[in-house]
């Protein structure tokens, strides 16, 4: 059977309605913006020196902050998750990860704003310290908010590559390190956790490229107060009608993540031949 | 002993913090009071005071049919991509087509799109969105035909050619059918995608015709609304339903599905 006449369709549908509007984002980071909006067809840089203005340049670093916490603590409650499901009887394993996976399918936004109920100052969570004899704590609209809900939203993207690694470790190395002498700690240390640098490298990438350019959690959790690049973006587009500044953003952020995906595959081949 | 309870303590307080916002959230839509903070007693008040939001009515059958929209039209541009890459398990093409919208930020294509419709002067409305979600939607059809194919046997084919049967009688009666549990579970996940997609929706809808998402965000921008727990509890309904059915559809047709992820 020829091929063309399958793919065909498929692929130009996507070269017109994601290759060529990427395209265009590029395009316009290097043009000047209209008087009333849109662009002008005269090239120039200027959009990109911009870029280099301390205010912008805060905000890009607060982002990589911001999104590089949600990663780490992502992972730290996300390996021993994964460690104890992967060692789970086959049936109990395929329960545990559809019970990560669901609230992951319920609506992204009321999983945002579960958590105004949860974290506001007369909310659920300051009833809960009150229980237990402490104080009220004023969460809301801070980082901190912004970084639980970066969290709940990504931490199954952590978890699920994680579980990919760790069921797939050999139990045999395990118990050769123990019959050699090794404890708990030591075999763990020398054998399931280099072994696993894979997925910790795919999980971390999940978690932290949604998280780095979200504008919905900043704006809803942080309450304006934590503007990260994603709201700089959206601003530039929707409010200030600046396309070519905001696109001379996007591609600041593409060229983020394009390192890190780089650096990640880069990892991950170096682990892959050890 | 210790050790064990140091590695489960932390898989317990996982689902602790992933269900303790859902729990407060179905438990209050059954409030009668205003208040998302205290219980005052059972009620189906919020219920009644959804179905009768027409702003939310009308945002929930605009979702619908973009959904539906985009879920047809993925299915056919996907699966026919994976059905022409055929049992090459190592198209690079395809590999990277499937793979560019998972992993190009959603906040991108947004504005992509949104500076593609004005460059064409396309009027934003329900069809823009309809458009835009397809791209993912195809991607994510493609993905899961393509496993789906990897798993069929490529002599049956063979055979039935052999056997003296056309191109095209072969496609229809024996790699069509093998593909179906493919084609429903990727139809299944582009439908469910576009039903909760926001980022996009909000760059590509006409103010007038916002989804269902789009709704959501400005009613919960404007303060809490104990609607908003109906809608959660209603929503959560569903995606559980459609999960377990995807779930069914999937374990037949892939096994060893943890590779597929990492």
């Amino acid at each position: 059977m020829k091929r063309w006449p399958l793919t065909g369709p498929g692929l130009t549908y996507l070269t017109v309605f994601m290759v060529i509007p990427l395209g265009l984002v590029l395009s316009y980071a290097f043009l000047r913006r209209g008087r009333f909006g849109g662009v002008v067809d005269e090239p120039t840089t200027e959009n990109f020196t911009r870029l280099a203005d301390p205010l912008y340049a805060d905000v890009v670093l607060h982002s990589t902050w911001i999104a590089a916490l949600t990663t780490v603590l992502a992972l730290l409650i996300g390996y021993p998750t994964a460690y104890v499901i992967a060692g789970l009887p086959r049936r109990r394993q395929t329960i545990a990860l559809i019970a990560v996976v669901l609230p992951f399918w319920t609506s992204f936004l009321i999983r945002v704003y579960a958590w105004i109920v949860l974290l506001s100052g007369p909310g659920w969570l300051n009833k809960a310290l009150r229980a237990i004899g402490l104080g009220p704590v004023d969460v809301l609209y801070t980082d901190a908010a912004v970084v639980t809900g970066l969290l709940y939203a990504y931490l199954p993207l952590m978890i699920l590559p994680l579980y990919a690694s760790l069921v797939r470790l050999d139990p045999q190395l395990r118990e050769a390190a123990a019959n050699l002498g090794a404890g708990p700690w030591t075999s763990f240390r020398t054998v399931t956790l280099p072994l696993t640098v894979p997925g910790i490298l795919t999980g971390c990438l999940f978690v932290f490229v949604p998280s780095f350019g979200n504008f919905v959690i900043p704006e809803l959790l942080g309450g304006g107060r934590s503007v990260l690049v994603g709201n700089l973006i959206r601003d530039q587009f929707l409010k200030a009608r600046d396309w070519p500044f905001g696109s001379a953003l996007a591609l600041a952020l593409l060229a983020v993540l394009m390192v890190l995906l780089l650096a990640q595959a880069w990892a991950a081949r170096r682990y892959a031949t050890r | 002993m210790r050790h064990r309870l140091l590695v489960k303590m932390p898989f317990w307080l996982t689902y602790v913090f992933l269900y303790a916002p859902v729990v407060v959230l179905v438990a209050m839509s059954f409030s009668a009071g205003r208040s998302p903070y205290a219980f005052e007693g059972f009620s189906l008040r919020w219920y009644g005071e959804l179905a009768g939001d027409d702003e939310i009515l009308h945002g929930l059958v605009n979702t619908l049919i973009v959904a539906a929209g985009s879920a047809a039209l993925s299915t056919v541009l996907g699966t026919l991509l994976a059905v022409g890459a055929g049992h090459d398990r190592r198209s690079r093409l395809l590999d990277a087509v499937t793979l560019l919208p998972a992993v190009v930020p959603d906040l991108l294509l947004a504005i992509g799109l949104l500076v593609f419709y004005a460059a064409v002067q396309l009027t934003l409305g329900l069809h823009s969105v309809l458009l835009a979600h397809t791209v993912f939607g195809t991607a994510f059809v493609a993905a899961l035909v393509r496993t789906r194919l990897a798993h069929t046997d490529p002599s049956l084919e063979e055979a039935s050619r052999d056997l003296g049967a056309t191109p095209l009688t072969t496609f229809v009666r024996i790699t069509l059918p093998s593909l179906v549990p493919g084609v429903a579970a990727g139809a299944l996940l582009a439908f469910t995608l576009s039903v909760d997609e926001f980022v996009i929706a909000f760059f590509t809808a006409a103010p007038t015709e916002p989804t269902l998402p789009v709704v959501v965000y400005s009613m919960v921008r404007f303060g809490v609304t104990p609607e908003i727990n109906a809608l959660a509890t209603l929503l959560l309904a569903v995606s559980f339903t459609a999960v377990v059915a995807a779930q069914r559809l999937t374990r037949t047709t892939t096994r060893g599905a943890p590779e597929a992820i990492g």
